[in-house]
């Protein structure tokens, strides 16, 4: 008899399949979308790419971080700074911005892996504080009170003037396209990364480590490289999504740009009521954020109150999520990561 | 009556099941001995008594009443208490209190309390203030059977006293026996050191793959049925 | 001069960290549960006894005593209703579940009392002070740091002398062997944080005495909490208050040096006693 492993199902091709209409679609959605369905879908995909880079830090690595908004912050204010001081073009200035996050992840994973299990947690929470109160103390970036893009930058941005003209439409409406194509760009490659990282022998290193760090080292994964690698990497793509945020925002200030709420809770709940430790739960988690933001905005703390119980009672009573209730009871997968095992008729028939 | 019974007592971790349909069946007063080699469903056995396995209520019952479905809290109130399997005593703790915590909370009253336990284990007295986990093995099962005792069991369970012990030290414990069922606890004793479970015990379990293939009154079984039922072959 | 009165400050404001970090280190000592909405337990207390001295025209000292066993049994609640079903190998549940609970409560404060900072009153007790040589030393700091002491003495006295303190050690060690010997580890749980939630109470006191509380500053003391339990390393109450002074002394002397400073020294003495000594300072021997 023998065995063949697989990884694809019938609905995985389906999704590769709607995924190559899609993201053609979103593309070229700028041509017929308004202007504020383009703004609600760049909120989308940033929200999402942060989601999922939670996701691979909490729900595949065990890494449960609530100091994400540390890199946010690091990679909009590294994104502010290049293009104050050094007067760079933002768009390649986002860039800038994922790699100060790497280099803010160093130390911050120095320090935070020191701390067992849960502190971890904490830890993070304290590198962000800390990155927060000393770029609070940098003047030249508005200090504690923030700052704004200076309006040379904001109206010379790179690819504005052509798709101005390809529109024919005003430079913020312009500027709202652009930073809408960059947030879709950013979330397929994220999406992408992290179900390729998945799926390679690093993937499955990253599972052992979760589950059982002892049997892990045992079959010679090193479960301190994986981690660092994870750790690493989520940073980067953070940095890179809170540039882009505060790129379309042209204002920032350390209160909004390292909020443990906007950037760690929201994205918390988003990946918890989708389904953790899966890259479809996110995207699910994402739709009814949304959803239960334009029914809910207006009350404020009444909305945030309403997520956290979602949140609560969904771990309580769903620990995977929407997501999870779903593919309980149709076995659905659309990025499946796990590898099954299949008796291969054919050959066990020739023996 | 019975004090303890078993009825088609299974045990599960996760998916793998462990106990087949067990049936034994204890006498007041009475010990019995469940040897087998490892991994035959012994200490499962003893974990779905003590209530660390979930059962279903009716398969366990002791005077005749379910307790399959009680929590091993539960469990060690009714008078069942264990010398878990590795000792297992609280590192924070030290020798007196890990003595008087297997009385936590017990209305039975009895001969055992921490002198009757300290005349039985000398050596445990004058190293009552050491941290439990820095005894020898030796010393450390005396403490894990005190603490047992310390509760007045009617049944005590025992999980493989001799577990890494010298010879020399596991004769010692087992001479403790006579006296602990001279003051009223009838015993299970899982072993795998054959000689000293049939010196104490009035009859004899064999298991091998979760399933009991002997047993009898240690007198009445011979050396190669004993092989035959714990190692599955033909008796040669 | 200014540096040996920020020196006493310091250690007298790290008695009030060791009042924050106590029931964490407590909770978490048992059943390595780190509790994310802490920081807004005590909020929420010093909140139940502004609702008390308004409402009963209590003082805020018989209000405490009053809310005390109030806090014990919501803690309690909390435990055995919603902690104890997410508790388990996975630190993921229980870190969201509170974290989530962390939001709630913070807006649940907002939206019944509004984000105005507000404050306890102690009367004179206030403003008095205490001489000794140079120094001058406020009575609340003084009163503060002793209730730190004694809260740490009463705690270790249950945790070390009594049968409950006994039964919390062997469910910390080994919850499975703990039920075998008629401990119900879930509810030890339930028991344990109820108490941390009366430890929670008497921080809370100090917390509206010594300052203004609005509904989002939890996040910040349960920080604090943290760095005073890391610094003084796990398990170890007494290294809980030491680590508390370190944080207290180091914001003292930092706001002396440029107020900004203030919060981020603190910040960075953790980080440091972090980098020398990843353990704490007091760590214990086993773990």
């Amino acid at each position: 008899m023998s065995y063949i492993v697989k990884v694809q199902t019938t609905a995985s091709r389906m999704a590769v399949i709607g995924a190559a209409i899609l993201i053609p679609v979103a593309f070229v959605l700028p041509l017929f979308a308004s202007r504020s369905l383009l703004q609600d879908l760049f909120f989308i995909f940033t929200m999402l790419t942060l989601a999922q880079w939670w996701n691979l830090l909490a729900g595949y690595g065990g890494l449960v971080s609530v100091g994400q908004q540390a890199f946010i912050g690091m990679g909009a204010y590294a994104m502010f700074g290049t293009v104050i001081l050094l007067g760079w073009d933002p768009v390649p200035s986002i860039l800038a911005g994922g790699i100060a996050a790497l280099f803010l992840a160093l130390p911050t994973a120095f320090f935070a892996f020191r701390l067992q299990g849960a502190y971890f947690a904490i830890g993070t929470w304290v590198i962000a504080e800390i990155t927060r109160l000393t770029i609070a103390q940098w003047k030249q970036l508005g200090g504690g009170t923030g700052t704004s893009l200076p309006r040379s930058a904001t109206r010379d941005m790179m690819f504005v003037d052509g798709i101005k003209v390809l529109f024919d439409t005003k430079t913020s409406v312009a500027r709202d396209i652009l930073a809408y194509w960059l947030a879709l760009i950013l979330v397929v490659l994220t999406i992408a990364a992290i179900y390729w990282l998945l799926r390679t022998r690093r993937g499955l290193a990253l599972a052992a480590v979760r589950d059982n760090l002892q049997a892990a080292r045992s079959v010679g994964v090193n479960p301190n490289k994986i981690k660092w690698l994870t750790f690493l990497s989520a940073a980067f793509g953070t940095g890179l999504a809170g540039a882009l945020i505060y790129m379309q925002k042209a204002r920032i200030s350390p209160d909004a740009a390292f909020s443990v709420v906007d950037w760690t809770a929201y994205v918390i709940f988003i990946v918890v009521i989708g389904g953790i430790g899966t890259i479809e739960g996110p995207i699910l988690g994402v739709l009814v954020f949304l959803l239960l933001q334009s029914i809910l905005a207006s009350y404020g703390t009444w909305y945030l109150i309403t997520l956290g119980l979602i949140g609560i009672f969904v771990m309580l009573f769903a620990p995977r999520g929407l997501w999870g209730l779903l593919t309980e009871n149709t076995g659905i997968q659309l990025f499946p990561v796990q590898r099954r095992l299949f008796m291969n008729k054919k050959l066990s028939k020739e023996k | 009556m019975a004090l303890l019974k078993t009825q088609d007592l299974t045990a599960f971790y996760g998916n793998f099941q462990a106990l087949f349909g067990i049936n034994i069946t204890l006498n007041q007063d009475e010990t019995l001995a469940i040897i087998g080699a490892n991994g035959a469903g012994k200490s499962s056995l003893l974990r779905s008594i003590s209530g660390v396995l979930k059962s279903p209520s009716e398969s366990i019952l002791l005077d005749d009443k379910p307790i399959g479905h009680l929590d091993a809290d539960e469990i060690t109130s009714l008078g069942i208490a264990m010398i878990p399997e590795g000792r297992r005593l609280f590192p924070s703790l030290n020798v007196e209190e890990n003595l008087m915590i297997g009385a936590h909370g017990k209305k039975q009253t009895g001969y055992w309390n921490l002198n009757n336990v300290y005349d039985l284990f000398p050596a445990l007295k004058e190293k009552h203030n050491q941290p439990g986990t820095s005894l020898s093995g030796g010393e450390q099962q005396m403490v894990a059977m005190g603490r047992a005792l310390m509760s007045n069991p009617r049944l005590l369970l025992c999980d493989e006293i001799s577990l890494g012990l010298a010879p020399v030290v596991i004769k010692n414990l087992y001479e403790a026996f006579p006296k602990i069922k001279k003051c009223g606890a009838s015993l299970i004793i899982v072993e795998q050191d054959i000689v000293q479970a049939m010196k104490v015990s009035d009859r004899v379990c064999c298991m091998m793959e979760g399933k009991i293939t002997l047993s009898g009154r240690p007198d009445d079984l011979s050396m190669g049925m004993i092989h035959a039922a714990y190692f599955g072959e033909e008796e040669s | 001069m200014i540096f040996l009165d920020s020196l006493i400050q310091g250690i007298l404001l790290g008695g009030l960290y060791a009042l924050f970090a106590a029931g964490l280190s407590l909770v978490f000592g048992i059943m390595r549960l780190v509790n994310l909405a802490h920081g807004d337990l005590i909020v929420f207390g010093a909140y139940l006894i502004l609702l008390l001295v308004s409402l009963l025209n209590l003082n805020v000292f018989v209000a405490t005593l009053v809310a005390a066993p109030f806090m014990f049994v919501l803690g309690w609640i909390l435990q055995k209703f919603i902690l104890n079903r997410v508790l388990g190998d996975d630190i993921l549940p229980p870190l969201l579940v509170t974290f989530g609970l962390s939001i709630v409560m913070q807006n649940v404060l907002l939206e019944t009392w509004s984000a105005d900072s507000k404050r306890l009153s102690a009367g004179a007790l206030e403003t008095a002070s205490l001489t000794i040589g140079p120094i001058n030393v406020g009575i609340m700091p003084l009163l503060i740091f002793i209730s730190a002491i004694v809260v740490i003495l009463v705690l270790n006295l249950i945790i070390y002398h009594t049968s409950l303190g006994r039964a919390f050690r062997a469910t910390s060690d080994d919850p499975v062997t703990a039920s075998l010997m008629g401990i119900k580890p879930k509810n030890i749980f339930s028991v344990a944080t109820g108490l941390a939630m009366i430890v929670a109470i008497i921080a809370a006191l100090y917390l509206g005495v010594r300052s203004n509380f609005d509904p989002s500053i939890g996040p910040a003391r349960l920080i604090y909490a943290f760095e005073a339990v890391i610094i003084g390393g796990l398990g170890s109450l007494w290294g809980t208050l030491l680590g508390g002074i370190i944080i207290g002394v180091a914001q003292t002397v930092g706001a002396t040096i440029n107020p900004e400073w203030q919060i981020l020294s603190g910040h960075i003495a953790f980080l440091l006693v972090l980098m020398v000594r990843p353990r704490g300072l007091l760590p214990r021997a086993f773990d």
